[in-house]
């Protein structure tokens, strides 16, 4: 009662107009990616450019490479190497869908049900990363060594018949065989498919599980009419993260691979390493690229996750 | 919806839609969340359950969904014992609290959600009539994150209705409104419960929400009901001092027994005569036995000592001291402090203010006996009071 009948305060009219305070922080944003920028221009826009002039030079290493615009290079690799291109596609789609295949369930059961031991499974999951890559590529050659085990536990069950047949195994042997590469590529990669499909399983609400079971879906609809649509981002994520390194590796085919099996990692580092043919492996190097876009563009296309790039 | 509306009481009346829940509780490990508890929900009703966070009425709407598992008892809807089917299973759908629509599906496909798993093929007129009902018709396409929280919550509303359950649960479903929006959905549900004659229960917290929809309402505290019943009936004879401050507001004085006379008991309290009918007194009216009077805030009048004199016969008087007020618009609240009772409430009506009504003045309460209740004084004088505020 006592507060009604007070009449609210004035409105004291402010200070006389004050002169808006000089903008300090306007260039503040620009200063903080100065960093990041002149570390792209020297380590990545520079060398693009040094790569493609290199791309398109004649000459040898005695008398020095200049500019010719020899585009002629670029026909020459493709169809000298295709095969490889080939090969490297095929192997990192193999391993990239194992990568889904093993991945998804995890990354399921981490999100989901894990519960207490959820932290204790993501250290396991990211526990690879401790070692060098390739001490653990190397691990994978006593794993399927001749003889070993795992291949000879493989061929008491009749399952190197059937890869054989498939033609990814060869006769008694894993090592040095597609299915020995696309292992080792697969074991590699497998947690940059596992993380974000994990990220993006755990995100989704609870509740809407129970609102799908609730509006008469049985578990197995719930997952495919709300749970994998859900996690569609993660998917595209980790099938990029997988397959776009996994295309240009080197490592897996030639430890764990043969002649037969290199893919175009190996020969652009022959190229660059060995043979000092460096326009050659200049352009594999941006055919490469360009392939590689290519196709992921077309994949975020067909996905419907543009909204993720 | 008209044909609807026919197909639904058709259904209802030869299967008997009764929810019926025999003994139902829940229990999580040493915690009991819901005591054993019998409630039958009338088939068409729209019934609401209403108690302070943590009393166990989510729960008991989760058990009738299939979302929780019962640790004990059944649940019947109609004849059917459905205590053992999944979610996916029964005849039931929820609205939930944050309304839980699926955000990679646009509003057409959210309300077709259910039809589809039923494997029903046109969908199309069905939807259609059903987005018109809750007033979406244009919004069809857009997608779940494009509408306001009204306008989710209809979604949520028409998702579950289309498929005609035997009952719509509801948690909380206004929760996340501010107020005139909730207070426009309250009458929005109530005319749709009305179309479609489908048995609402609702689940809330918010009194003034559960007893302008609800026909019937059940009150829960720390896992049981404490009192059923119409909600004009609850107000007025509260059983249990949990309910008579929860619901509303009450002035519960202590008092004793004195005489029976007729039909009323006649009660003393600090030296006063008060008087109610002995129907409205829950506790047993022993000579010389304690009892808790209760009164409606609004129910009382109040008169300066001055013209004390001026007050008819036959009605409880009290005096005391207005020790606060505050205008509010349509009433003055006064606080008055009284020898039974220190902070004893009234609600007056702007009509004609008496000046002299101010902090400090001396005053009579009174009030018609017909509109005193009485409780058993064996319980917490203040249960349900933080609770109600917190509401």
């Amino acid at each position: 009662m006592s507060t009604f009948t007070e009449a609210p305060p004035p409105l004291t009219p402010t200070a006389p107009e004050q002169k808006p305070p000089r903008k300090r922080g306007r260039w503040t944003p620009y200063w903080l990616l100065l960093p990041g920028i002149l570390w792209l221009v020297v380590f990545f826009a520079a060398p693009m450019v040094y790569q493609a002039s290199t791309s398109v030079q004649t000459g040898s290493l005695e008398e020095g490479y200049k500019v010719t615009w020899h585009f002629v290079t670029y026909w020459d690799a493709v169809s000298e190497y295709w095969p490889q291109f080939l090969r490297s596609v095929a192997y990192a789609a193999s391993a990239t869908v194992l990568c889904l295949l093993l991945g998804y369930p995890l990354a399921y059961l981490i999100a989901f049900r894990a519960g207490r031991w959820r932290n204790l499974i993501m250290i396991l999951v990211i526990a690879p990363f401790f070692t060098s890559f390739l001490i653990r590529t190397l691990a994978w050659k006593t794993i399927l060594a001749d003889g070993g085990p795992v291949v000879g536990a493989l061929n008491t069950l009749h399952v190197l018949d059937v890869t054989g047949w498939l033609g990814w195994t060869s006769g008694d042997r894993v090592l040095a065989t597609p299915l020995a590469v696309v292992c080792g590529l697969t074991y590699n990669f497998l947690p940059f498919m596992i993380l974000p499909l994990y990220t993006s399983l755990e995100r989704i609400d609870g509740r809407l599980h129970e609102a799908a079971g609730d509006l008469y879906a049985k578990p197995s609809t719930v997952f495919r009419k709300v749970t994998f649509p859900l996690s569609m981002p993660g998917v595209v994520s980790g099938t990029l993260l997988t397959f776009i390194p996994a295309t240009g590796d080197y490592v897996n085919a030639s430890l764990l691979g043969s002649a037969d099996t290199g893919m175009i990692g190996n020969v652009i580092q022959s190229q660059f390493l060995r043979v000092l043919d460096y326009p050659t492996a200049a352009a594999l190097s941006f055919v490469l690229m360009a392939a590689i876009l290519a196709m992921v563009t077309f994949y975020i296309r067909k996905s419907g996750t543009e909204d993720l790039v | 919806m008209t044909t609807n509306t026919t197909k639904n009481q058709k259904a209802a009346t030869d299967g008997g839609g009764d929810v019926r829940l025999a003994g139902i509780t829940k229990t999580y490990g040493s915690f009991t969340a819901v005591h054993p508890l019998d409630l039958t929900v009338p088939q068409g009703s729209f019934f609401a359950l209403l108690g302070a966070s943590g009393c166990g009425k989510t729960t008991t709407l989760r058990m009738i969904a299939g979302l929780e598992e019962p640790s004990g008892g059944t649940v019947h809807l109609g004849d059917q014992d459905v205590t053992a089917l999944p979610p996916y299973k029964r005849p039931v759908n929820t609205v939930f609290q944050s309304y839980a629509l699926f955000p990679h599906l646009d509003i057409y496909e959210n309300v077709a959600f259910g039809l589809r798993r039923r494997g029903i093929k046109s969908v199309k007129k069905q939807v259609g009539e059903m987005l018109d009902l809750v007033q979406l018709g244009e919004q069809a396409r857009k997608k779940p994150h494009q509408l306001s929280g009204g306008q989710q919550q209809r979604v949520a509303v028409a998702r579950a209705l289309i498929n005609h359950p035997k009952v719509l649960l509801l948690d909380e479903p206004l929760g996340a409104l501010d107020l005139k929006l909730r207070r426009q959905m309250q009458l929005e549900l109530k005319r749709i419960q009305t179309e479609v004659g489908i048995t609402f229960v609702h689940v809330t917290h918010d009194q003034e929400e559960a007893m302008t929809m609800a026909d019937q309402v059940a009150v829960m505290n720390a896992g049981r009901v404490e009192q059923l019943g119409a909600p004009a009936d609850l107000y007025e004879n509260p059983r249990t001092t949990f309910v008579a401050n929860f619901l509303g507001t009450s002035n519960l004085i202590e008092a004793e027994v004195d005489t029976r006379s007729g039909d009323d008991v006649v009660v003393k309290a600090a030296g006063d005569k008060l008087v109610l009918p002995g129907a409205r007194c829950s506790a047993p009216a022993k000579a010389g036995g304690k009892v808790l009077v209760g009164v409606r805030p609004e129910k009382i009048s109040l008169t300066h000592a001055d013209d004390a004199g001026a007050i008819p016969e036959g009605r409880n008087r009290i005096t005391g001291r207005i020790a606060n007020t505050s205008f509010i618009g349509v009433s003055t609240q006064y606080v008055v402090d009284c020898a039974a009772c220190p902070e004893f409430e009234v609600y007056a009506q702007n009509i004609d203010r008496d000046p002299r009504l101010a902090p400090g003045a001396e005053v009579v309460l009174h009030w018609s006996p017909a509109h005193t209740f009485g409780l058993d004084a064996a319980q917490d004088i203040d249960a349900g009071v933080a609770e109600g505020e917190a509401a």
